[in-house]
């Protein structure tokens, strides 16, 4: 019952978020200098067809029409129409979706697992040089932005030693025998390794990119929850049983250390996808940054609007999942 | 016979300031007795036992004695084997019984997980073991408290668990660092009897560390009496209580609250007592100072 309620609570709020940002989103890019119609019709086009195809796209009604309008087809699941692709917008979006998910949530893995490296490093060996040099990456790895990581990682991996694709998701080339988006997935699930192995070719470098920054920021806060952790009681206590360092910062200290890590980890991660839309368009990765940039060029305001939409969405899933894990982890929680 | 600890000449310094914490402290505890560590907050009681346990703080250096466990010294010996040793033969039963059960698992484990891990034992025999701990520290229904988190249980219960743990190997020594101090004062007099008891029917030798003299008459045969980490007296129980030796000894004596005049009974220690431990000290440290400079 209570639980039920959580997540209905969980619901509306969610509706609550995804209206303002749409609300918010439709007003500025309508506000903003440029619009669609310039883009759409050549230099010579009379008075009369700009009128003309400012009706075609409503576009000569008010702003709180318009977004009116836009609301009742979203409920009915219609986003409108991309002007410059002239496709249904949920269709475009859909479609691309995918390509960022895997791009970040391996970026994702990426940092968890370089981060996390990092902290058991320096805790094992604190107050020793081992400490110091992770500190020294981990400052580098957060001084540093993702899209000057991106750079980095070209020059070396694209020019110096071209081990890694710099462009693109996946070889055209290949026949790829998919039936959704998501390449990478489908590859394991299918056992065509060789697909996966030239996906990940071409994502290694912008989700390294991605990766650094947020590997860098989890490293140094957990290595900081960790430290505090292995002073309590509970460490102390442990120590007399007998077990030795490595075992009692992974056995008694490590999950208790990472829960503050998982709140801030949730709010980075949504910054990690906020960085796709630049890496993308750095490495030409076809996925949904790449397509707002475009969509923002081309002042498609559909398009626009619905990718916004979807970040919208990305950003609360994450905050629920954190949520979820922690109190997956989290035993008072779990009670209470 | 010979005393299965003894700690000889330990000194302890601050790393870097060179401050001394502990001052040539021998203490030596036969096998299946209660020695009590009696001084004022800071005057290095807890140290020492941390001290026998390794868990020093890392800006703690002990800087010269032996602690012979069984006859080996603990202090040169590989930092493994002596971890081992003290896991096997050792325990800490700790201050605050709130702290020192970790929040994110159950109960259970955390007394077996020593058998498991270190002395190899298998799952269901030490979980057996658990509860026939938790029936002996007087706990009902061992299997469903082994199940649960320490924050679904009291402190009371969580201390009757920590005492359980640290019996669960069946050690030869056991340090009890102020384990009712942090207790209500109802639950505090059943915690020290169940510890008595418990200290009784596993004859465990037992480093009792303490501010409270009475709480040391009630379960120790000794006492060392510790003022600056120097141990200004040591004696038996009985011949402590009929005579103190030394005049801060008798100071803390008077100084014990007695429930019959609580307020007439406070007194505090007096200035010219504290003068003449404060020159034992220096003369202490004086020597010291000399002697390591000296060869």
């Amino acid at each position: 019952m209570q639980f039920l309620r959580a997540i209905l609570l969980r619901l509306a709020t969610t509706a609550v978020t995804l209206f303002g940002a749409a609300l918010i989103v439709f007003v500025v890019v309508r506000v903003v200098p440029g619009n669609p119609i310039a883009m759409m019709l050549p230099p010579n086009a009379t008075e009369d067809d700009v009128a003309r195809l400012r009706a075609l796209y409503g576009l000569d009604k008010s702003i709180m029409e318009q977004f009116v309008i836009w609301l009742g087809g979203v409920v009915q699941g219609d986003f409108g129409t991309s002007i410059s692709l002239r496709r249904p917008v949920a269709e475009l979006v859909l479609g691309r979706l995918p390509a960022t998910l895997e791009l970040s949530i391996l970026a994702l893995i990426l940092a968890v697992a370089l981060g996390g490296a990092m902290a058991l490093l320096g805790t094992r060996w604190r107050g020793r040089r081992t400490e110091a040099a992770v500190d020294v990456a981990n400052g580098v790895g957060m001084s540093v932005p993702d899209f000057l990581w991106g750079l980095l990682l070209i020059l070396l991996f694209g020019v110096l030693w071209p081990l890694f694709h710099i462009s693109g998701r996946v070889s055209p080339q290949l026949d790829l025998p998919f039936s959704t988006n998501f390449y990478l997935f489908e590859s394991l699930l299918r056992l065509r390794f060789d697909i996966t192995a030239d996906l990940l070719a071409h994502m290694f470098m912008p989700s390294v990119a991605l990766a650094l920054p947020l590997a860098a920021i989890i490293g140094q806060l957990l290595k900081q929850s960790l430290k505090e952790t292995m002073g309590l009681d509970y460490v102390t206590l442990a120590r007399t049983k007998g077990y030795g360092e490595t075992r009692v910062i992974l056995r008694e200290a490590l999950r208790n250390a990472v829960l503050p890590t998982l709140t801030l980890v949730g709010v980075q991660f949504t910054f990690l996808i906020g960085g796709t839309v630049i890496i993308e368009r750095l490495f030409s990765y076809e996925g949904l940054g790449n397509m707002a940039i475009d969509a923002v060029i081309n002042r498609d305001l559909p398009l626009i609007q619905g990718i916004v939409i979807v970040f919208a969405a990305l950003f609360t899933a994450v905050n629920l999942v954190v949520d979820l894990t922690y109190a997956a982890l989290n035993p008072r929680l779990r009670h209470a | 016979m010979s005393a299965y600890l003894e700690i000889r000449n330990l000194s302890a310094v601050v790393r870097g300031t060179g401050e001394r914490l502990l001052r040539g402290v021998s203490i030596a505890l036969e096998a299946g007795h209660v020695t009590g560590l009696v001084g004022e907050s800071g005057a290095g009681k807890s140290m020492i036992g941390k001290a026998v346990l390794g868990i020093l703080p890392t800006a703690v250096e002990v800087v010269e004695g032996e602690i012979l466990l069984d006859g080996q010294d603990l202090l040169r010996m590989p930092p493994d084997r002596r971890r081992r040793l003290i896991g096997a033969t050792a325990a800490l039963i700790p201050q605050d019984p709130l702290t020192a059960l970790n929040p994110s698992h159950r109960v259970g484990p955390q007394i077996t997980d020593r058998l498991v891990d270190i002395l190899g034992w298998s799952r269901a025999d030490a979980e057996a073991r658990a509860q026939a701990l938790l029936d002996e520290v007087h706990i009902a229904e061992p299997a469903r408290v082994m199940k649960s988190y320490p924050h679904e249980l009291s402190g009371g219960m969580r201390q009757r668990i920590l005492i359980a743990a640290a019996f669960a190997a069946e050690p030869r020594l056991i340090v009890a660092d102020e384990p009712t101090t942090a207790l209500d004062v109802t639950v505090q007099k059943q915690i020290l009897r169940l510890i008595a008891e418990m200290q009784a029917r596993h004859g465990t030798a037992m480093l009792f560390v303490t501010h409270d003299l009475g709480v040391v008459s009630k379960i120790c045969q000794d006492l060392a009496v510790l003022y600056a980490g120097k141990v200004v007296e040591q004696a038996a129980m009985r011949d402590f209580f009929r005579a103190p030796a030394h005049p801060y000894s008798r100071a803390l004596l008077a100084a014990t609250p007695q429930y019959t005049d609580p307020t007439g009974s406070l007194r505090p220690v007096e200035r010219d007592v504290l003068d003449t431990v404060e020159a034992e000290i220096a003369a202490d440290d004086r020597e010291w100072r000399n002697g390591q400079a000296g060869p």
